[in-house]
């Protein structure tokens, strides 16, 4: 499929978008508000086409260690699911993660805690930046905004992945998810050929030839020694990330008195409440999250120095505000507004929090 | 030009459809726009209702909850809405079943008998389709050959033999709209 405008939902791109890219195969769990990404898949059926494989498996759990057999062959494997299964999958993750596997995972946020609502929510920026499963490691986080990065996104996840040989999760949101809006679909890209692939992961359990050792993948390592230099060797890897993988959009930062931060349908929210802002003659600006690990925290301390109070907007109790006041050093007034459990605040709420909890 | 609009009535009224529609004629005629459901349990037999949004500007957010237009299509639907349209704006409802009357002074409001039409005339498939027209008879912001289009991609294939009658339905929809309050 050439380049084409196209009109369609944000679960709806996700899954075209991994068609297009690429993807080798697709493991998961049916769950609101995110079930359209495995119905467009199956209504695609890509294994007659690209030769995809999709399956549905028999619980999240599952999908998540389907997903860890396909990719440490070194082929591109995705899930997704929504908040309460993202909870299930969080020990596959850190095996994933330990055992350095690249792979795609889709988050389209409910509201929680528990089985919770379905209706959207940012309550899991915690679970996907500070952990989730245990151990120190990192999923390299990027939050849509809009259909079109729901589709771009699932580019961009295969490249930091296989670079880094890491998890890339896609932090979305019901209200993105089921959301219609214009897309300009990309040439496919076709999957790797065997010989690709072998390029491409090296590293893969995909045959030994007589050339080399076996390729191991696990994340067992019992002398502690090893394990701490292991360890170092993902720590360097995530701060290579911090270096040179930050993403986020600065919107009317130069002027600004005051800036919100948000990310995914939040600041969506947050730009009309700056417009509104701006017709007042408030001098509002939005500094957008596009990646939250890892946080872009210089830029926005830069941006902070010259503001007189940061408004954080967040489908949570207030969650990413920490990351926000760790980067500012608290130097600025610094305060969150979020409605939770579903609920979606309007951009008059957002002007209104703004004015009585930053300005006044 | 950014036009705001709210669609609700019951689910099955073709109330999600209509507004895909409106926004697929909206992409063909190269504006921007959104179209944002609700979801959930309530769409099970009870309220369904979605937000559209069209315009020549970038869109920053689908979620509102001020709108240039409501077009309400059941009494729980305009109990919920009638405060929700901007003062100056138009509220549009089908009298079937309406038993409270809107009651606000500072909008436009017109009424069209969609359902009583379509049931009369044996169209009530497309009974959606007159509530367009009705709306499009206000607000012109697609123009006709762009809704055929809307019409193409939003219908499979398989259904396009129903384009002609869904879009003499539009033509009964801007021939019955009629007004109740005009500021």
């Amino acid at each position: 499929m050439a380049r084409e405008l196209q009109l369609m939902k944000g679960n709806e791109a996700i899954a075209r978008a991994m068609i297009a890219s690429g993807c080798d195969g697709y493991f998961g769990y049916p769950i609101t508000p995110q079930s359209e990404v495995m119905e467009t898949l199956m209504a695609e059926k890509p294994w007659e086409t690209t030769g995809m494989t999709v399956l549905q498996a028999e619980s999240e759990v599952a999908s998540i260690n389907m997903v860890y057999g396909g990719a440490a062959t070194g082929k591109k494997v995705a899930t997704s699911s929504s908040s309460p299964g993202i909870s299930l999958m969080q020990e596959g993750l850190t095996y994933l993660a330990g055992a350095e596997i690249p792979c795609l995972v889709v988050n389209v946020m409910r509201g929680g805690p528990g089985l919770g609502t379905i209706q959207p929510s940012q309550s899991d920026y915690f679970q996907s930046v500070k952990g989730g499963g245990h151990g120190d490691y990192q999923l390299y986080t990027l939050a849509p905004a809009s259909v079109q990065e729901m589709y771009d996104f699932v580019f961009d996840a295969w490249d930091i992945a296989f670079k880094y040989r890491n998890p890339v999760l896609i932090l979305s949101d019901g209200a993105i998810g089921q959301c219609m809006e214009k897309l300009y679909t990309r040439d496919n890209v076709a999957r790797w050929t065997e010989e690709e692939r072998r390029k491409n992961a090296p590293w893969g359990t995909w045959g030994k030839p007589a050339t080399r050792n076996h390729n191991i993948i696990t994340s067992l390592e019992l002398d502690s020694a090893r394990q701490e230099v292991f360890n170092h060797k993902l720590q360097a890897k995530y701060a290579e990330m911090k270096e040179k993988e930050v993403r986020f959009e600065a919107l009317n930062c130069e002027d600004a008195d005051y800036i919100i931060v948000a990310y995914g349908s939040s600041s969506r929210i947050a730009m009309k409440a700056m417009q509104m802002a701006r017709e007042k003659g408030i001098k509002v600006g939005l500094f957008r999250l596009i990646t939250l690990f890892p946080f872009p925290t210089k830029q926005l301390a830069e941006v902070a120095k010259r503001v007189k109070g940061i408004l954080c907007v967040e489908m949570s109790a207030g969650q990413m505000i920490e990351d926000v006041r760790l980067a500012t050093e608290c130097g600025v007034k610094t305060e969150h507004f979020g409605r939770f459990g579903g609920i979606i605040p309007t951009p008059g709420e957002v002007l209104e929090a703004l004015e009585n909890k930053i300005i006044k | 030009m950014t036009e705001e609009i709210i669609i609700a009535g019951f689910g099955g009224q073709g109330v999600l459809s209509m507004g895909k529609i409106l926004a697929y004629s909206g992409v063909m005629q190269d504006k921007e726009v959104s179209w944002m459901p609700s979801y959930g349990p309530e769409m099970r037999g009870g309220t369904a209702n979605v937000s559209v949004i069209i315009s020549d500007e970038r869109i920053s957010s689908p979620i509102i909850n001020q709108f240039d237009t409501a077009i309400i299509l059941n009494q729980q639907s305009l109990d919920k809405f009638e405060s929700s349209v901007k003062p100056g704006g138009y509220l549009i409802y089908d009298p079937n079943g309406i038993t409270h009357e809107p009651t606000r002074k500072d909008i436009n409001i017109y009424k069209i008998a969609a359902t009583a039409k379509a049931q009369e005339l044996g169209i009530s498939k497309v009974f959606n389709m007159v509530v367009l027209g009705g709306f499009l008879k206000l607000k012109p912001i697609v123009d006709k050959q762009y809704i055929h289009e809307g019409l193409e991609h939003s219908l499979p294939q398989r259904h396009w033999n129903l384009i002609p009658q869904n879009e003499e339905a539009i033509e009964i929809g801007k021939g019955i709209i009629e007004p109740v309050q005009v500021l």
